[in-house]
């Protein structure tokens, strides 16, 4: 099969560039503003899009993100809205990848055939679930891959030679390298230590392989780009929402253009990096 | 019921209890639970091992706690012979110590330095802060704000015990966002840490090994009713939050089908008043903090927060185990309301001169709820899993009595 998501990742190859990964989570700060967000991450210069799937109990995310699982929350959003999402976004936008990223309870609730089934049909590529380690495939990973759909593993620092085979096993799509020990929103990796770790997992796969975790800058994100085939941003974005909203919470009217200038600079910052000849 | 050979043979090399338990965490955290699962088989083998636990248990915590016979609460209901297993004389003042002792002797078998932990009532905190203490490493507990607010006694036994004591304001600043922050802390310190799980959840093999080291009480408990009465108790009665203590009891008699196994979750304002903490009859199976076990949550599949009066019952889940009985039908699961715990923390302080936690009188009330129509010769045990003390200010405060 092939997925928008390894079509994008050709593509790209061809171009000679990274890809700019940028995640939004679904409802934030209320659904018309998210939608309106996420219509607009394209034409800034977003290559894949990750859609975070807002969870009371998000163990692996730092404060930004928990704060915007919390505030969509409080705005009514739930599974059933967040594909909704989706499908008004692929209404006028059939190319740009959606990734969902979440936890597995609320799948897991919604019932996992069902939900693989709608998320289809809504127009999704593609699932990371930070709770869903290769022991668990059986849950959901090898169900996506039977549905045609990515299920896109995380390799981390902790992530060693020996067990890497078990991490790409089943992955699709392409790999999510989380380049620091934390949680979302920490600080920044070393960029000679991820270009060490990209390079060890790319011996051990084809699959293109995207950084994340502690890309706050344009800047970190051109370093990030030098050596990997995708760099996602997600805690400095949310920020950034959280920024333009009022003391109500509600969103103020330069709440989305403010954004997307914002992720505009971060995919420049991507785009920069390889203009100079690839190292490799 | 379905009928199997053995009750004590799970979890199976995925850490499942049937459906339950497994190994729900982020790939970070991945290494670091199969590193502890070996050290923990290496363990096991290891006669050193017990040896130095077991010394510890006797010297340090006390063991075997005694197994006593309340008579005048057994002359009060005027049925079964009512004994209490006292867990609460405890150093530290419950079970929780069994569990710290053995994972800290896990941790430094393992070369960690630093230790942390999440509580709810602090009783777990106290006893991770005092292991640390005796063992000269440095130690963080993670506490809802909230729990700080409530527990101030223990908060300030946590910081003499020269622990830190981190207040968690994130989501509802209780119980399990505390495990939440315990977790992204583990997370973050991946390389010198060893995180200290309270209750028998959490990823395999947490579950099993927080079971392990609790079984020591239903281990005396079968070989001290065996030296008084001749025989097996025919009924055993524990509460339960994440169950650690009831499974520590409940263990060692799984195959014995002669005893009746009765588990308390905690009504709260009663289950159909929708606040309470009694996941296995109010809530639906799910995955949580590494675990699939039944919890607390919306139709969306949000988790909901857990009430109760002890706020070490306070937890919107419970251990995989314990989902596992239930389904089975091995264990018959009950609950008892926050008033109900209140009048059985009177009663018994007033007839056993024992001030029992809040958490066991969720336990003590359903023994009085069933002793009177028990014959004589029946022989129940009720896990006296903690002290009272850390309770009489929110008891003063809920019997409207102004201290100080």
């Amino acid at each position: 099969m092939t997925t928008r998501i390894d079509t994008r990742f050709a593509d790209l190859k061809k171009e000679g560039r990274a890809a700019f990964i940028a995640f939004v989570t679904a409802g934030d700060p209320d659904f018309e503003t998210s939608l309106e967000i996420l219509k607009g991450l394209p034409d800034a210069g977003t290559d894949l899009i990750e859609i975070g799937m807002p969870f009371t109990d998000p163990m692996a995310e730092g404060p930004p993100i928990q704060a915007s699982y919390l505030r969509a929350l409080e705005a009514g959003q739930t599974m059933k809205k967040t594909l909704d999402l989706v499908r008004a976004f692929r209404k006028g936008n059939e190319a740009t990848p959606i990734i969902l990223m979440g936890y597995y309870n609320p799948v897991y609730h919604y019932g996992v055939e069902k939900f693989l089934s709608d998320a289809k049909t809504a127009g999704v590529d593609g699932f990371i679930i930070v709770d869903l380690p290769a022991e668990e495939d059986e849950e959901m990973c090898l169900p996506a891959l039977e549905a045609g759909l990515n299920f896109i593993r995380l390799a981390t620092p902790t992530t060693d030679e020996h067990r890497l085979p078990a991490v790409l096993k089943n992955t699709s799509g392409f790999v999510y390298y989380v380049s620091v020990k934390g949680i979302t929103g920490a600080a920044a990796a070393n960029t000679g230590d991820v270009s060490d770790a990209v390079a060890r997992i790319k011996a051990q796969t084809t699959l293109p392989v995207a950084v994340g975790f502690g890309i706050k800058t344009p800047q970190n994100a051109a370093a990030i780009a030098a050596h990997a085939d995708g760099a996602v941003v997600g805690s400095a974005i949310v920020d950034c929402i959280k920024d333009n909203l009022d003391e109500t919470g509600a969103p103020t009217a330069d709440l989305v253009p403010t954004v997307l200038e914002f992720v505009k600079s971060l995919a420049d910052g991507v785009r920069s990096a390889r203009q100079a000849p690839a190292a490799d | 019921m379905s009928e199997l050979n053995s009750y004590r043979t799970g979890p199976d090399e995925n850490g499942h209890f049937g459906i339950f338990g497994g190994r729900f965490v982020a790939e970070t955290l991945m290494p670091l639970i199969l590193d502890l699962e070996h050290n923990y088989k290496a363990a096991q083998q290891d006669p050193t091992f017990y040896a130095e636990l077991d010394d510890l248990a006797k010297h340090y915590t006390g063991r075997p706690s005694p197994l006593y016979f309340a008579e005048r609460l057994t002359e009060h209901c005027g049925g079964a012979k009512i004994y209490f297993k006292r867990d609460e004389l405890n150093h530290t003042g419950s079970h929780k110590i069994n569990n710290c002792l053995g994972q800290i002797q896990l941790a430094r078998r393992m070369g960690k330095t630093r230790i942390i932990a999440e509580t709810g009532a602090g009783q777990h905190g106290v006893a991770t802060a005092t292991v640390a203490a005796r063992f000269g490493l440095p130690c963080v507990v993670y506490m809802g704000a909230k729990d700080i607010e409530r527990q101030a006694p223990n908060v300030f036994r946590m910081k003499l015990l020269g622990a830190e004591v981190v207040p968690v304001t994130s989501g509802a600043g209780t119980l399990k966002d505390a495990m939440n922050e315990a977790l992204r802390d583990w997370v973050t310190n991946v390389d010198e840490t060893f995180y200290i799980i309270g209750t028998a959840a959490g990823p395999h093999p947490y579950p099993q090994l927080v079971r392990d080291f609790q079984s020591v009480i239903g281990r005396e408990t079968k070989e001290q009713m065996q030296e008084r009465e001749g025989r097996l108790p025919d009924t055993l009665v524990a509460c339960i939050g994440g169950g650690s203590n009831a499974i520590g009891l409940f263990h060692p008699f799984l195959d014995d089908p002669t005893v009746n196994i009765i588990g308390v979750e905690a009504g709260g304002h009663g289950l159909e008043t929708g606040e309470h903490s009694a996941s296995l009859a109010g809530g639906a199976p799910g995955v949580l903090h590494g675990n699939r076990t039944y919890l607390l949550q919306d139709e969306d599949g949000q988790i909901e927060e857990g009430h109760s009066i002890s706020a070490g019952l306070d937890y919107p889940g419970i251990g995989p185990e314990h989902a596992w009985l239930k389904e089975t039908g091995r264990v018959q699961y009950v609950d008892a309301t926050d008033s109900q715990a209140l009048d059985a923390f009177q009663l018994c302080t007033k007839l056993e001169g024992i001030i029992p936690a809040l958490e066991p009188s969720h336990a003590l009330s359903h023994v009085l709820r069933i002793a009177p129509d028990l014959p004589s010769d029946h022989l129940l045990v009720m896990n006296m899993c903690g002290r009272g003390d850390k309770d009489v200010f929110s008891v003063a405060e809920h019997l409207g009595v102004k201290l100080v």
